[in-house]
């Protein structure tokens, strides 16, 4: 165990620093290419870009990152399955269909303009995130029960899902705004939503690392888990809220964005064997930075022109898993 | 005194000047902007605008357009700034632009916004749209024949339902937008456009601008004339119960290709365009 202690370390270590080193490339990758970064001190636009628009975007994509790993990290110990997802509890679903309210009111009633405007359809996603999950746990009646929680969670996404189609159709006005949304993209990240998904981050890692040793119990069994005297219930809920809270505040920001939340806590465990705490820890940082690459990849594939990240992570984290599995079935295991 | 007379002339002068100056004009959000001068830089997000600004006469005042701006021909040339879903931030603040036109639907109309780019996001959606849209940027480009422009493309629909055969105005169209299947209903771009060349539409008016409807409900209705985009129109009498439509039999369907296509779902300038491409296919087809 000592070993894979000071793997762990030495694994933080080297995400952190393929995060800055991520972070310089972000700066100098884009549309306009590397003259910016040489015309910065002379041309303000220049500055502009690199200052305004590359390290935000970077930071951002990093943030984001860090928050769906670290929900993922929580979500698949918090029920006990490698394949559960931050966007399993409903959150996505709901995201979807609270920019769909948002943007079929924009549309339609005059009245709605006014809060909405203060609102955005960042707050919007957000508040569809959380309510999502809560819904999840409502049908569940509570987090109990891993399993009723799971098939709650299915429920809610193809529900929340469908009404979410009946309003584009409805309202087909809004398919456009909608698709928009649904395309993950870190393009719009400024210094504000940096902010405030930093002002998540922290918290919310503080929280999971607070309570991983309840995961710890979990992966022996709910029994074991009981009989260590852990209050269970309430750690459990207060993970849910960081697993919501955490996964809200990315896809406000950004967006559906597929695969982080799933393949970081993987790709961490690939490497390392350790506990809930550090693997939580260093699946934010695996998060931050696969985001961080996918997004510096975007801007560079095709550039001057530009993928959407979410279409990018999509296709490379699904091969990388499917990679996975084949590796693992051939070796006799399942994930 | 004599400083403070000096002070009140510059302040009256200032208030004379400014109005001439400044360009002040309420966008499709609600959001009054105000240009300091006539945009000389500007970019535009969606075809319809882009064909607008174009059609005043300012094409070269563009610096960059998104993807889907094919028209006119110059507009191609220009560095392209990604999409209306997903425009690309850096590569607009690059180009330096003193006006960006968006859609409303458009993202990152706030992020530009906050970066300090003059915005203005429009939504043209029907006729009455393309006149008021026209208005908005003549205004922003100082552009004093707006409404002559207008009234050229309003004569040109006319001119295009004058054109038509008595025989025609009895003929029941459906105009399929794509295949979901969603039609053109009354209230949109199109069904307007329909409306003013006299044919009957056969989706009913509650159904609104692009409803999805059951193939079963073409197949009720039974038009006599088919409206479809080339990417849309294979294998539409294998449809079920496609076959026995009256318009299928007659093989009297209208299939637009993808630069006509264009033309007729864009609410902008080349409106009596539109007119014209419907016109010229419901005479030959009424025959």
């Amino acid at each position: 165990m000592p070993d894979q202690h000071r793997l762990a370390r030495w694994l933080g270590a080297l995400l952190l620093l393929g995060a800055t080193l991520a972070l310089l490339l972000g700066a100098g990758v884009g549309s306009t290419g590397f003259e910016s970064v040489l015309n910065a001190s002379s041309d303000p636009v220049a500055w502009q870009i690199i200052w305004d628009i590359r390290l935000p975007r970077t930071l951002g994509a990093w943030l984001a990152g860090a928050l769906l790993g670290l929900a993922g990290a929580v979500a698949q110990g918090l029920f006990r399955n490698p394949l559960a997802d931050p966007f399993l509890l409903g959150s996505a679903s709901g995201a979807s269909l609270g920019v769909a309210v948002a943007l079929a009111l924009f549309g339609v009633s005059p009245y709605a303009t006014e809060w909405l405007v203060r609102l955005g359809l960042t707050g919007a996603a957000f508040a569809g995130a959380v309510g999502g999950v809560l819904l999840t746990l409502a049908l569940a009646k509570g987090v109990h029960h891993t399993l009723r929680l799971l098939l709650a969670g299915v429920i809610v996404g193809v529900v929340l899902g469908a009404v979410k189609d009946l309003i584009t159709i409805a309202v087909p006005d809004i398919l456009q705004a909608m698709q928009a949304f649904m395309l993950g993209s870190t393009g719009f990240v400024g210094w504000t939503a940096c902010g405030v998904m930093a002002a998540t981050l922290l918290p919310a890692m503080a929280v999971a690392w607070a309570l991983s040793q309840v995961l710890d119990g979990l992966t022996l069994g709910e029994a074991t888990a009981h009989s260590l005297g852990l209050p269970l219930a309430p750690m459990r809920a207060a993970l849910v809220a960081v697993l919501a809270l955490a996964t809200g505040s990315a896809v406000a920001q950004t967006g559906l964005i597929a695969f982080v939340g799933l393949a970081a806590p993987h790709l961490v465990r690939s490497i390392v064997k350790t506990t809930h705490g550090r693997l939580i820890a260093l699946s934010a940082l695996m998060g931050g930075l696969l985001l961080m690459v996918a997004d510096v990849l975007a801007r560079w594939l095709i550039a001057p022109q530009e993928l959407p990240v979410g279409v990018l992570t999509a296709v490379l984290g699904g091969s990388y898993l499917l990679w996975l599995m084949h590796r693992r079935s051939a070796r006799g295991g399942f994930l | 005194m004599k400083a403070l007379m000096k002070k009140l002339m510059v302040v009256a002068l200032v208030f004379a000047v400014l109005p001439a100056w400044a360009i002040q004009v309420r966008d499709d959000r609600g959001v009054t902007v105000t240009l300091p001068s006539p945009p000389q830089r500007i970019v535009s997000t969606l075809p319809s605008l882009t064909e607008t600004v174009c059609e005043l006469g300012a094409c070269q005042r563009l610096v960059g357009v998104d993807r889907y701006s094919n028209f006119p021909a110059s507009v191609r040339s220009l560095p392209q700034v990604g999409g209306g879903i997903d425009p690309n931030v850096e590569a607009i603040v690059a180009l330096k632009p003193d006006l960006v036109l968006m859609a409303v639907s458009s993202r990152g109309v706030e992020r530009l916004e906050s970066l300090g780019l003059k915005v203005v996001a429009l939504e043209p959606k029907s006729a009455v749209d393309v006149q008021r849209v026209l208005g908005v940027v003549g205004q922003l480009l100082e552009a004093r024949d707006a409404q002559r422009v207008w009234r050229v493309i309003d004569a040109g629909v006319h001119a295009a339902a004058q054109s038509l055969p008595p025989k025609a105005k009895s003929m029941r169209v459906y105009f399929e937008v794509n295949q979901g299947p969603y039609a053109a209903g009354q209230s949109s771009f199109i069904g307007e456009t329909l409306a003013r060349l006299g044919v009957q539409n056969i989706i009913a008016a509650e159904l609104g601008p692009f409803p999805k409807i059951n193939p079963e409900y073409v197949v009720r209705a039974n038009p006599d004339l088919i409206m479809i985009g080339a990417r849309n129109a294979d294998n539409l009498a294998q449809r079920p119960g496609w076959a026995a439509l009256q318009a299928i039999r007659d093989k009297r369907i209208c299939v637009f290709s993808p630069e006509e296509s264009d033309v007729l779902v864009r609410p902008g300038p080349r409106m009596a365009d539109a007119a014209r491409i419907m016109a010229h296919c419901i005479t030959k087809q009424a025959r």
